[in-house]
């Protein structure tokens, strides 16, 4: 039973339309995308599901989701926060920016905080060189930009979003709906 | 700033543009109905040929000579643009798609019937998730007011535009690693020939255009080869986006004709450098650069294809990233360095093994525990990648180091005498363990 074929048919048949019928395998990026909104990261059982839809191999699947570096094989926060380092990036004070965000949220590059909110990342270029210190930030399948920061503003961000996330814990509580 | 018309940015002249009746109002989709109801396909290649423009994602070929490549008895043909945007320095394309998504998508669409193409798919690099969702919602606009879609006008000319997403690969700008990567494979480059022109998408006759391309060609069709070409110099006409970064005070796009010297980017329109310091040197085509001391000549160049050529740079994609004397070049080095040994995509040995060994070495003098023999070495290596790798992206690795060792080798051999360093500007900070590292992953 392929589970995202099942959910989504809609969507995936739409995306499989974009291409011609003996090319499926150009729909491995948009399915990808599809398994990591579901779980927040991409399951060998996915995989699988994705290489049986476009015809091949789950290790091929396997290698360009380990090839692309938006897609995740392991468990991240709930938000993704990129900050970007490269040398335009770094020329206006990302590095240091990067050091105080990862102290004010105690943890090291890479890692994710305690309550699986966030987690941090260095990455490369993000097309807002003009706009640094800046950081993207993932988040199941949608994905924005927080530009000309400094650590209060990310500070301030970080706080809403822990907010929100106790207010609705609070409220999974009460009504109990999952 | 004065009145400028823009020819690109036009959302700076007309806020709205990014809404299809306002775009129409304003001229928009004149050329596309121009050229599908009365030019024939020859004709179109044969303005933009005329108009000498060339292609704005790095390489400069011109435009028309690059279409007229692909032969007229392989069909279907195919147009792919690439938007993946993703040299560091480079933020021109994200905000023509953002702000002016009709004039762009109408480029893609002339290009399209100038080669005959019945779909065109525009890969956009992953993190621009959200302009490609808007970019959907525009072309969705397209088919229900029938400027896309079957028969379009009644002429029997049909054309399909599809969004494409890559998902974190600097690589996939390379034009064969992007058609590897919309076919579903790894984004690694193809060798070649055969080119693009003859084998490209599913093995098909394919043209790829960068995005700010693509957008010269609603002006070109709807006003003229020569209207186009009375902007810019006689080699390289036209208008240009500079994205300016770096030590500058107002840092952003520029669009300005070709042409226009250093100096006036840099001063007049970026406002000078940070606290009024020195330029002490100039990346013209972001990380990918070679390095140009900021020289009073350099300054006075105008920033054309050609002579930036002869500054012993070039142009690429007019990511402009300024330096000034805060800014140790060992260390701007390593920057880059780390940049495309993080991005090689592993696929040729020069290149993967190449930025490995050269990242060591830089972030060894970068930190100030190596010595005079890393930095002789750190230029060997480079050398014996240069001329060896399948693409660009190993070349474009060994520009940097090359040319800051030899312009500012006292700036390594401070570093390695040094000891630690003492500036915070340009330090690196510990590349993460996780996912985005992968490339380093069975190392």
């Amino acid at each position: 039973m392929n589970e995202i074929l099942g959910k989504y048919k809609e969507e995936v048949d739409a995306i499989l339309a974009k291409y011609p019928q003996d090319f499926k395998r150009s729909a491995v990026l948009p399915l990808l995308y599809i398994a990591q909104r579901e779980q927040g990261y991409v399951t060998r059982e996915a995989m699988a599901e994705i290489a049986d839809i476009v015809g091949i191999s789950t290790t091929d699947v396997a290698s360009i989701a380990g090839f692309y570096s938006l897609f995740y094989e392991t468990p991240q926060g709930t938000y993704h926060i990129q900050v970007c380092n490269d040398l335009p990036c770094a020329l206006r004070g990302a590095n240091e920016f990067l050091k105080q965000l990862c102290e004010y949220l105690g943890v090291e590059v890479g890692e994710t905080t305690a309550d699986g909110l966030f987690t941090v990342e260095a990455v490369k270029c993000l097309a807002a060189c003009h706009r640094a210190p800046m950081f993207q930030v993932q988040e199941g399948d949608r994905l924005h930009y927080h530009e000309n920061q400094t650590i209060e503003t990310a500070k301030a961000w970080i706080e809403e979003i822990r907010q929100q996330a106790q207010a609705r814990a609070a409220e999974n509580k009460d009504g109990g709906q999952q | 700033m004065s009145e400028q018309e823009y020819v690109l940015l036009r959302h700076r002249s007309i806020p709205d543009i990014h809404k299809l009746d306002v775009y129409r109002q304003h001229g928009g989709f004149d050329a596309f109905h121009k050229a599908v109801t009365s030019m024939t396909a020859a004709d179109v290649l044969n303005e933009v040929k005329n108009s000498g423009l060339r292609g704005r994602g790095g390489a400069g070929f011109p435009t028309g000579v690059k279409w007229s490549f692909l032969p007229n008895n392989v069909w279907p043909h195919y147009v792919v643009c690439n938007a993946d945007e993703s040299e560091p320095g480079t933020f021109k394309d994200r905000e023509i798609m953002e702000s002016n998504p009709f004039q762009f998508l109408e480029g893609v669409m002339l290009c399209a019937f100038g080669v005959q193409a019945n779909v065109a798919y525009i890969y956009l690099r992953g993190e621009f998730y959200p302009i490609a969702k808007q970019l959907d919602k525009c072309i969705k606009q397209l088919e229900e007011e029938g400027l896309l879609g079957d028969n379009l006008f009644g002429t029997g000319y049909s054309l399909r535009v599809y969004t494409h997403l890559g998902a974190g690969a600097y690589i996939c700008g390379e034009e064969t690693a992007l058609l590897e990567s919309l076919e579903g494979k790894l984004g690694q480059p193809r060798l070649r020939p055969p080119f693009p022109a003859n084998y490209g998408l599913y093995g098909k006759p394919t043209v790829i255009n960068n995005v700010e391309t693509l957008t010269n060609l609603p002006p070109i069709i709807k006003n003229g080869a020569e209207w186009y070409k009375s902007f810019g110099t006689e080699k390289s006409p036209g208008v240009k986006i500079f994205s300016l970064s770096g030590r500058v005070k107002r840092p952003g796009n520029y669009e300005l004709p070709l042409g226009t010297t250093f100096r006036e980017l840099i001063y007049e329109h970026g406002g000078g450098i940070i606290d009024d310091r020195e330029v002490k040197a100039i990346l013209p085509a972001g990380a990918s650069s070679n390095i140009i001391v900021g020289s009073d000549e350099a300054l006075d160049t105008p920033m054309d294809y050609e002579s930036v050529a002869q500054l012993g740079s070039a142009l690429g994609s007019a990511s402009v990233i300024v330096i000034d004397d805060t800014v140790n070049i060992a260390q701007l080095v390593e920057q880059t360095v780390n940049f495309f040994k993080h991005e090689s995509c592993g696929k040729c040995t020069p290149c993967r093994e190449g930025t490995y060994w050269m990242n060591h070495l830089a972030r060894r003098i970068a930190s100030g525990e190596g010595s005079e023999e890393d930095v002789v070495m750190l230029e060997t290596v480079a050398q014996q990648m240069v001329g060896k790798c399948l693409c660009a992206l190993g070349e474009f690795s060994t520009a940097a180091v090359l040319t800051g060792i030899k312009q500012f080798r006292s700036d390594f051999i401070e570093r390695v005498k040094s000891g630690k360093t003492e500036e915070v500007q340009v330090e690196r900070t510990p590349s993460p363990a996780g996912a985005s590292d992968r490339s380093e992953v069975g190392r």
